[in-house]
Parts: C-alpha cells; structure tokens; sequence
C-alpha cells in the first residue's frame, strides 16, 4: 500500500461535526483525512446553486447552536464565516392578520398586546424562565455523557459537577424542568399562554425532526433547545449564514485545510475494516483501501453501526439498541427561486420583516392536523413550514431584484403510504406552494424554480437515513447518555480505534458542532494517555 | 410599506415633541419619554426643587382593580394591610414572591371601597390574574388608556389651584381625589418621584392635551417648567427613592438568587406588615424580621476632600458626574468589598455627590466610613465614603398641609 493512503486519522463523512472533529485533531498534529461522498462538503449544509444565479441552502438552514467555542478554536470568523441577524418571526394569519415577534423588546411586547395583554405579560416571564433552564441544561451539552451503568473514576466526576451545578437550581428550576422532559409542548404552554397563534407557533420549535405532533408528550423539551441556542443569540450565534448554510461548512472544512487535514470529496466509503475487535482502514466505492489506527464516523448511527461495519465485529446488545434507535424522518424541504419579491398578505409591501422568519403556524390545531396526515402514512396537506428568504438577508443569494426562498416542511413521513415517487413529490410540492399562497398571493406567478426534497431525497443524496434531519430524534429516551445508545455514548464504540462524532452522538442535531468536538477530545485523550 | 412604528409618543406626545429641543427621547415602557427638553437639564431640575415641574409619566404601567374582592385582592399582592387603608388614601407598596422578594414597587390608589389603582415600574397584569383566584374581581389594564403627569414642586400646589375644582387644599400628602382640572375629569394624586410637594394627575388619553394645555397656561407665571427623565432622575436619588433595574431588579426577572432583593434589603421594611393580611411571601418575611439579612439599602455621601486630593494628583478639579450615574460600582472597607453603589450623582441642590448603596449590615450604620470606587483620569481610585440615612432631602413642604409655615419661618 502506497503512503499516501495511510492516515493518523480518517474522518468518514464531510458534514459538519466531521469536519470539526477532523480540524481539531489536525489541530493536534494527527494527519487526518476527510472521505465525502458528494462532490462538495457539508452534508446537510450545504449551499447549491442549483438553479443557476440562484443559491439554496438545500436543506439545513439556519445557525442556532453553533458552539461559540468552536468558531474561536477553529477561527471560522477568519475563514469565512459571517452570522447575520434573523429579526423577527412573522405567524400570518387566516384573515389577513398576523402575529410577529421582533428582535426588539417593546415592539414584540407591544404585538403581543394587540391580541392579549395577559399574554404580553406572560412572554416575559416565560422568556426569563426558559433563560433560566436554558442555563441549568447548558453545561450538559459541554460534557461527554457519563456511564451510569457502571461508572468509572470520569463517569464519577461529571456526575459530581453536574450534581453540584444541580444543586444550584431553585426548586421552581427543577420544577419546571421536569415538566418540560415530561410534558406536550402544546399543554406547557397551555400552561402560560391564550393566543393560539402564539402557542402554536413556540410549539412548532418542539416538533422540528420528530415525528410527534405539539400535543406529543416529551416535545416541551425540544423548546429548550430552541432557547439554548438564544442565550448563545446575545452574542449572534443565532441567525442566518452568509451565503447559506454551504458557508459554515466551507468556513470550518478552510480551517480544518489551514490546519493540515485533507480534504477528498467524490469519495464514498464502502466499509470500514476491522479485525479482532480494533480498526483497520476504510474500502472505498472504487475500491481504493485507506488505512489509519483513528476512524471516526460522522454520519448517522444506522450507517456507522448497520452498514459501514460487519454486524459480527459488534455485541448484539448494541446491534439491536441500534435498530431500535428512532430516527423516523418526517420533514421535507422546499427551495424557490423568484422572479420578485413574496409579498404577505397580512403585511403588504417591502419591510424588515422579509428579513426574517415566518411560521405557518396558525393554531394547535393546524399543527396537530397536520400531524394526523402523517400519522397515517401521508404528507400534510397543509403543513408547517419554517420559512426564510435569503435573498432579502444576504443579496448575494439571489441576482438582484430576484429572490430565492427556503422552505422548512414539516410534516412529511419517510414511510410515505406506496413509498415517494416522482409524482408524489410533486405532489407535495404542490401543497406547500398552495398552502403558502394562500398568504402570499403573487408567490405562484414568480417561482422561476422550484425543488423539493422528500426524506427520501435527503436520505438518497445526503445520506441521512430516512431523511432524518438530526440523525435520529430529539426525545428524551435518546438523548444524553442513551445516545445513541446506553454505554456508547462517550464517542466510542466497541471496535478499538473507531469512534463517533455525528449528531446521532450527545448532545444532538442542529449546526451545533460539539459532537465532533467532544468526540475529538476523547480521541485526543485515548491517544495520549 | 411604511415601517412599523416601535415606540410610542405618550397621550401628551402633540405637545411634548415639538419642545423637546434636543430630540433626545429615552425608551420606557415601549414609549418615548423625553430625557431633557432643553440642551441642558439644569433648568429643570431647578425648577422641580425651586418652582414646578411637568413630567409626563405616562409610561407607567396602570391597572384598575374592582369588584366586591378588590381589597381582599390588594391584600393578597401587596406587602401593606390594605384593610387599614382609607378611601382616598394612596399606599406606597412593594409586591414580593413567595420567597418575599421584591417583584415591583408601586402605589396603591384607593379610590372606594371596592375600587383601586395600582401603579407599577413593570407589567403586572398576569401576576394579578394568577393571584385572583377564586375571587371576584375586575382587572381592567388602564396603561394606554390613561396619561399621567406629575407636577411637581414648591408651587405645585398654588399651579394646581388655578385650574382645579376641587379640594387641591385639603388633599393630603399621599391622599388622592377625583376633580375637574382645566375642564376635564381627573384623579389627583398627592405623590411623586421628587421627594418634594407634588401632584400626579391621572387622565383619560383623550382628554391629555387638554389637561397639559391648561396647566402650561396656569404655570408659566409660575415658572412651571416641562422636566425630562435627567431632571427627575436627579431628583429621586436626592429622595432616596428607588428605580427598577437600577437599584433592584425584579425578582421574577432575575437569573440567579443573587440578584433578587426582599423588602428588607431594600430599606423597605417600613412598608411590610407582617400582621394583618396575607399576602404572598408574607412567611418568608417574617422569617426574615427575625432573622435579618445581611444586606441593607442606604444612602452614600462621597467625600469632597477626598475627591480633591485623588483629582490634584492629575492636577485637575474634581470631576463630577453630569447625571446620575447608574453602573454598579464596588464600595470598600478597608481591603474589603462589602457593597456596592447602583445610582450616584452630584447634587446640585445639597452640592454633595450621593449615591445610593446595597452594604453588609455591619458596615451599614449610617456614619460609617468607607470607600467607593471612582475612576480619575481612566484610573480607578477610591474615594472615602460615608454611610448616610435617606432622603439626603427632605422638605417639610413634601407632607405639610397648605398654609403651614414655611420652613424659613418655623426656623
């Protein structure tokens, strides 16, 4: 075998906690190698143009966990990356009013006034309370997740430090906070507010990636996430990337090059080869066989566990914890290029608001129909949908005057009734934009391009396994030290040399990062101790 | 499409934008309140302590209580035994948790039997909804509805006369009166945020501008002059009277315990009756009245010597705040933190630079020398400090009925 093909460390998949994961352990001197499969990094973030002119954040679409850590360590500022603000999240409304919340404190309170005073009121309470646990669960996110099966000397330790930061919590922290890991979103928010519209659309952030409806149990917790990621906002953490989400990826992947990694896109990964329980290399597509001690997997657990290794070099407790794991896709995704401008209905005109969110969103129930489309093997026919415009936060994404517009769906099930096809994604298609036109009446005529990604698109082409947007759900029973599996959780696994470092590891999905940073850590520590 | 509008002008804004030369607006509450309306604020700071002052107060945060469970509903907020307060009678109040720490501070309008107003520096609506359970109240959110004006000063009252019709004479310090006023209805109140004789006149927003019109017209001859936020500012921390989010914050807004304050703390102990009614945190404070806390609110004096002497190392005078201050700056015994100042200024009245102060109790007697920390020429240094009572001032004129002796007659 030729040196060139021998490693310290091979990174398994280009998202982007494998390029994270890869940077730091160049950073640490390791001759590393990123493998991707598609002709560019990012995986789910990526930036195409695939309309020419036209630039899409195909799928992942906004910045909101991104480790403030890992853009200092990892200089990503220096590479390229840029944060711009998102300022409001606009829930039109069936009858042509809306429901906004803005960047600005007073005009937020003074909008929620208009359609309840006790709820004005409320919001700031609830803001403080969710800043509060927001800070209590924080530091879970910045350790590995101890073994409480049996706990070794470091297992001990975090669980002492989290014990003490524990005790730091007031009982209504600790209160609140089991209410959160065991209610609906929908009824932890009965509990503050009356606005359906309002209710509905914090709800929304307790759905996203899971096939749960906001009166799910276990879905009030996923809210928090959504608010982790906004105390981390004082600082800009939260927002849209400058030139789509393709840029976080390209930013980290120049850091991860200026430190030494090499980077091979068009280079898919057959298997990885192990031998009396250690790690050997990796076969390629073509064939080409790369060797290093250090294997890192960054795609989903299904993959790393399922497919990339032989099922007889793994104990069968984990085989089956694996197949067990849920990871149930159940979004779509919608890219638009526009000849003009969206114009809202409930807001008509050019305004600050293009520059940020809107939710169809309009009620629980909305929401909780939708859900009982896909509940029963159908994509919604009037779904949610987390939208952007892109083109009106960064004009770069779009030739000027023209627009494009990212549309998050949700719900669309993987296990789609007689499997997706040609004609049932189009068919999906159709009902986002009929849906959404009915908000934005001049949307139809100015779509110069449209694409639509099912699950199985994005399981097809960006190798998420049933086009699961954070490589296996948000829900309690998966999360912490129970992902993605009991006593794997701390990146390793039981092949010597091989580790993990995707968001199916702790502490999840989004662009956060701190799984192939953690997981980099540890492999850092087993080589040097 | 025009931008939304973010912040309001108050019901009085017609006439306040067009004099407010300096176009300098600070927010409260979502709306625009002037900071000064002339370049300097000197004037009318002078005119709160030597003549009157109009301060559009509108901002504040006001809701109606009513209903046959209004008192009953006071008694379960408010730190005060509503029961022994009179129709007519105003109640200045904090409002705990049930950890007996301050939410908000306000005052309490009794204006019938079964009928209150309750003003507060923060929302307050929804904690009223949660406290009302099971009783019959009405809770009616007046903050757009109604304008507020304090006038306030030494010839408040004789302004007031001018255009009111009713008992402006007879209207004690802390009582309130419904009346006409320049021809419109209004509630009088015999309170403010000056420390001085003062009104504050409470309006329906419709019939704002006619009231403002009328106490112009009466109080030019006066001197009454419009006062912005700096002015009044000033004047409240000479009054020793706290600001929110300045000097306290509110306990449902704090991240950590560390952050919330009870009564106590905050040198309102005078206004918790821990006999009486029952209201929420009512338990916490008697714990606390047995066994206090470490922390006591008191007033600063800053050295001027010692001012001098850390300024004449750079050979410059002493510098002094134009405003108050409002950064939290660390106070010292010895090597010691043991406080801090959250509001400090120069006095232009007492020509003593105050500030008001969080300290230990042990070096909380008033006299008590201390440091502060002052930063000359981008140096910090410490400046000897005294602990003093509040108010710093205190005019006779502030409770005393009309007609009593001045203060230069009775001494």
């Amino acid at each position: 075998m030729s040196k060139a093909n021998q490693y310290d460390a091979i990174v398994v998949g280009g998202g982007h906690n494998g390029l994270i994961n890869a940077a730091y352990l160049a950073r640490a001197g390791l001759r590393v190698v990123v493998l991707e499969r598609r002709h560019l990094v990012g995986g789910a973030a990526v930036t195409e143009e695939i309309f020419p002119g036209y630039k899409y954040s195909v799928a992942s679409y906004v910045v909101s966990l991104l480790r403030p850590s890992i853009i200092r360590d990892l200089e990503l500022v220096k590479h390229g990356l840029t944060i711009l603000p998102l300022e409001s999240t606009i829930t039109p409304l069936p009858g042509g009013d809306y429901l906004g919340r803005w960047a600005d404190h007073d005009q937020t309170r003074r909008e929620l006034y208009r359609h309840s005073a006790r709820d004005a009121d409320a919001y700031e309470d609830f803001g403080t309370l969710m800043f509060q646990l927001a800070r209590a669960v924080k530091p879970l996110l910045g350790v590995v997740p101890p073994n409480v099966a049996s706990p070794g000397l470091r297992d001990l330790r975090t669980l002492l430090s989290l014990g003490k930061h524990g005790r730091s919590l007031s009982r209504q922290e600790v209160h609140a906070l089991f209410k959160l890991m065991t209610m609906s979103a929908a009824d932890f928010l009965d509990e503050w507010f009356e606005c359906d519209p309002l209710k509905a659309t914090m709800s929304a952030s307790g759905i996203i990636g899971t096939f749960l409806g906001p009166r799910s149990p276990g879905t009030a917790y996923v809210l928090l996430h959504h608010y982790i990621g906004e105390i981390d906002g004082v600082f800009r953490a939260w927002g849209f990337a400058k030139g789509g989400n393709g840029m976080v990826s390209e930013a980290i992947a120049s850091s991860a090059r200026s430190r030494g990694a090499e980077i091979r896109t068009n280079a898919g990964v057959e298997s990885v080869l192990a031998k009396n329980g250690r790690v050997q290399g990796v076969v390629l597509e073509g064939g080409d066989t790369l060797t290093a001690p250090t294997i890192v997997s960054g795609v989903d657990p299904k993959r790393t566990f399922l497919q990339l290794l032989d099922p007889g070099e793994l104990p069968e407790d984990l085989t089956a914890s694996i197949r067990r794991f849920r990871i149930r896709g159940s979004s779509g995704k919608v890219n638009l290029a526009l000849g003009e401008l969206p114009e809202f209905s409930c807001l008509p005109g050019r305004g600050a608001h293009h520059r940020g969110a809107f939710s169809i969103s309009p009620s629980v129930n909305y929401l909780e129909r939708a859900y009982d489309d896909a509940k029963y093997g159908g994509f919604s026919r009037k779904p949610y949908m987390d939208i952007l415009i892109p083109s009106a936060i960064d004009p770069g994404m779009a030739p000027p005057g023209r627009h494009v517009m990212s549309i998050f769906v949700q719900y669309a099930p993987f296990d789609i009734e007689g499997g997706w096809d040609d004609a049932k994604r189009d068919a999906f298609g159709d009902a986002v934009v009929d849906t959404l036109s009915e908000y934005v009446p001049n949307l139809r005529d100015a779509i110069l391009h449209r694409q639509v990604l099912t699950p199985l698109d994005m399981q097809e082409e960006m190798g998420l396994t049933e086009g699961n947007i954070f490589h296996g759900e948000l829900s309690l029973q998966q999360l912490f030290f129970f992902r993605p599996a009991p006593a794997w959780s701390d990146y390793r696994t039981p092949i010597r040399g091989f580790y993990q470092c995707g968001s199916g590891t702790h502490p999840g999905g989004g662009v956060c990062g701190a799984p192939g940073r953690l997981a980099a850590r540890e492999i850092l520590k087993d080589l040097y101790k | 499409m025009p931008p939304v509008k973010v912040l309001r002008g108050t019901p009085f804004h017609e006439r306040t934008a067009p004099i407010c030369q300096t176009e300098q607006w600070r927010r409260w509450a979502g709306y625009l309140a002037a900071a000064s309306y002339e370049p300097s604020h000197e004037r009318e700071y002078h005119a709160i302590r030597s003549a009157a002052a109009l301060i559009d107060v509108s901002p504040l945060y006001k809701y109606r209580i009513s209903g046959t469970d209004a008192a009953a509903l006071m008694n379960r907020v408010v730190t005060r035994n509503v029961e022994r307060q009179e129709v007519g009678q105003v109640y200045y109040a904090p409002w705990c948790d049930s950890a007996g720490k301050v939410r908000d501070d306000g005052t309490l309008q009794r204006l019938g039997e079964s009928d209150f107003r309750l003003t507060s520096a923060a929302p307050t609506l929804k904690w009223l909804h949660d406290s009302a359970g099971g009783l019959d109240v009405e809770l009616e959110e007046e903050s757009e509805a109604l304008g507020a004006l304090a006038l306030q000063g030494p010839l408040s009252r004789t302004i007031l006369q001018q255009i009111a019709d009713g008992d402006v004479d007879g209207l004690r310090y802390f009582g309130v009166m419904t009346a006409k006023a320049g021809g419109v209805p209004v509630t009088i109140s015999r309170t403010g945020y000056t420390g001085d004789l003062g009104y504050e006149i409470w309006v329906d927003a419709g019939d704002a501008i006619a009231l403002w019109d009328a106490l112009v017209d009466a109080g030019t001859p006066f001197g009454l002059a419009p006062a912005g936020l700096i002015a009044l500012d000033m004047a409240r921390v000479e009054a020793g009277l706290l600001l929110v989010d300045v000097d306290y914050i509110p306990a449902h807004r704090a991240v950590i315990e560390a952050q919330k304050s009870s009564p106590y703390e905050l040198g309102l102990g005078w206004a918790v009756a821990l006999n009486g009614s029952n209201y929420t945190g009512r338990a916490a404070l008697r714990a606390e009245a047995s066994s206090p806390s470490e922390w006591r609110f008191r007033g600063i004096t800053v050295s001027w010597d010692s001012l001098e002497q850390l300024y004449s190392v750079v050979h410059l005078p002493p510098q002094l705040p134009a405003a108050v201050l409002r950064e939290s700056v660390p106070i010292y015994s010895g090597s010691r933190q043991v406080g801090y100042a959250t509001s400090r200024g120069w006095s232009p009245t007492l020509k003593r630079y105050l500030g008001l102060a969080h300290l230990q109790a042990d070096f909380a007697e008033p006299g008590a020398e201390l440091e502060i920390e002052v930063t000359v020429e981008h140096r910090r240094q410490r400046a000897r400090a005294t602990v003093a009572k509040t108010p710093f001032f205190d005019p006779s004129r502030k409770r005393s009925a009309a007609g009593a002796p001045t203060e230069k007659k009775r001494r």
